[in-house]
C-alpha cells in the first residue's frame, strides 16, 4: 500500500520561502498571486495491506517524526 | 614535609552528546573542561545509557545532515531517550544551536526554530541581552547585561504559538534576546526573525536551556572574547 503524506505549515507560522517564491513569481510577471505557502510531500511504500492499520501506523509516524505538530499540519492519503 | 589542606569540591561531571554531523562537540568540550577542570564524557548517539552526570550538553552542528527538519532525527535517537530520562530527574541540559533545535524537537523545550526570515545562513557575532539570569546557567551574568556571542545558523527563527509565548514570557523563561550593543531590543537587532527577539529559553523548571548563539565560541581570550565563559563558570558554581 502507498501512503502519501502532505505536510503544510500551520496558519500563522511565517513561511520565508513562500514569501521569496511569491516575490520571484511577481518578478516573472505573474501578477495576482496572494500568499504562497510551501510544504512537503512524503511518499511511503508500506507492506501493510489493511487500510485502517496502515492509517493508524502512518498517523503515529507523523506524530513522532514526520511532522512537527508545533508548526505543521499533515494529511494522509492511502492508495 | 608540610601538609596541605585541600578544599574538597566535588568535580562537576558533564556529558556531551555526539551525533553524526555534530561539529561543535569538541569546542564545547574545551570550554567545559577549562571551566570544570575535568574532561567531559563524549557520548555517541547510539548509546542507550548516559553516565551519571550533573550536566548534559547537546552541541551545535548538522546532526543527521539536518534531513527532514533540523534536529528531528536526533531528537528520536537512542541517546536522547536517555537524556530525556536524566532531564526528568533534574540533570541540567544545555542545547546550543542545533542542540537547541534538537531539544525543541524532543519536547524538552517549547516552540520551534524556523528558517531565518531572510533565508540566509547567518555567521557573525550578535549582541544579546540577558533577560533572566536566575538559573544555574546564567548566575554569573547580570540581568540586563549585554554580551557578545557568535551565531551560525540558517534555522534560528524562534516560533511558538501565542499562548506558549505568553506563558514563557510570563514565567520569565526567556534567557537571552537579540539586541543592539546598548541593549535595546528592536527589529534591526533581530538577525533571524525570532518572535520577541528570543535567542534562548529555559524550560519551566529552569533546568534546561536552549540557545542559538554559541557561548563556547567566545569562551577563551585566544578566540577573541570571553563573554561565553561565564555560562560554564555559572554551571560549575551551581553544580559543585
Amino acid at each position: 500500500m502507498k501512503a502519501t503524506i502532505h505536510i503544510s505549515l500551520k496558519n500563522g507560522v511565517l513561511d520565508p520561502q513562500g514569501k521569496a517564491v511569491r516575490t520571484a513569481l511577481g518578478s516573472l510577471g505573474f501578477d495576482g498571486v496572494g500568499d504562497v505557502r510551501l510544504g512537503k510531500v512524503i511518499e511511503l511504500d508500506l507492506a501493510e495491506t489493511n487500510r485502517d492499520q496502515a492509517r493508524e501506523t502512518v498517523e503515529r509516524m507523523c506524530k513522532s517524526l514526520l511532522a512537527n505538530t508545533v508548526i505543521e499540519n499533515y494529511r494522509i492519503d492511502l492508495d | 614535609m608540610h601538609s596541605r589542606i585541600q578544599r574538597r569540591i566535588p568535580a562537576v561531571k558533564a556529558a556531551i552528546i555526539v551525533f553524526p554531523g555534530s561539529n561543535c562537540d569538541r569546542d564545547v568540550a574545551v570550554a567545559v573542561e577549562s571551566a570544570m577542570g575535568t574532561k567531559p564524557y563524549m557520548v555517541w548517539h547510539r548509546e542507550t545509557d548516559l553516565p551519571a552526570v550533573d550536566l548534559v550538553v547537546v552541541p551545535g552542528g548538522f546532526s543527521y545532515g539536518d534531513y527532514l527538519r533540523c534536529g528531528a532525527m536526533a531528537a528520536q535517537s537512542p541517546v536522547m531517550r536517555a537524556v530525556k530520562a536524566q532531564a526528568a530527574r533534574g540533570t541540567r541540559v544545555l542545547g546550543i544551536c542545533n542542540g537547541f533545535q534538537i531539544l525543541t524537537e524532543a519536547g524538552l523545550l517549547p516552540g520551534a526554530l524556523l528558517r531565518n526570515r531572510d533565508l540566509k545562513f547567518i555567521c557573525r557575532d550578535v549582541h544579546l541581552r540577558v533577560d533572566n539570569n536566575d538559573s544555574d546557567f546564567c548566575r554569573r551574568y547580570m540581568c540586563g547585561e549585554v554580551v557578545r556571542f557568535p551565531v551560525a545558523h540558517a534555522e534560528g527563527n524562534y516560533f511558538a504559538d501565542d499562548e506558549t509565548i505568553r506563558r514563557i514570557e510570563g514565567e520569565g523563561q526567556v534567557a537571552f534576546r537579540y539586541c543592539r550593543r546598548d541593549g535595546a531590543v528592536d527589529e534591526a537587532s533581530n538577525p533571524n526573525g525570532s518572535l520577541g527577539n528570543i535567542a534562548g529559553i529555559y524550560d519551566e523548571h529552569f533546568r534546561v536551556l536552549g540557545l542559538m548563539p554559541h557561548p563556547e565560541r567566545l569562551a577563551d581570550p585566544v578566540l577573541g572574547g570571553t563573554d561565553g565563559k561565564a555560562m560554564f563558570e555559572s554551571l560549575v558554581e551551581a553544580l559543585s
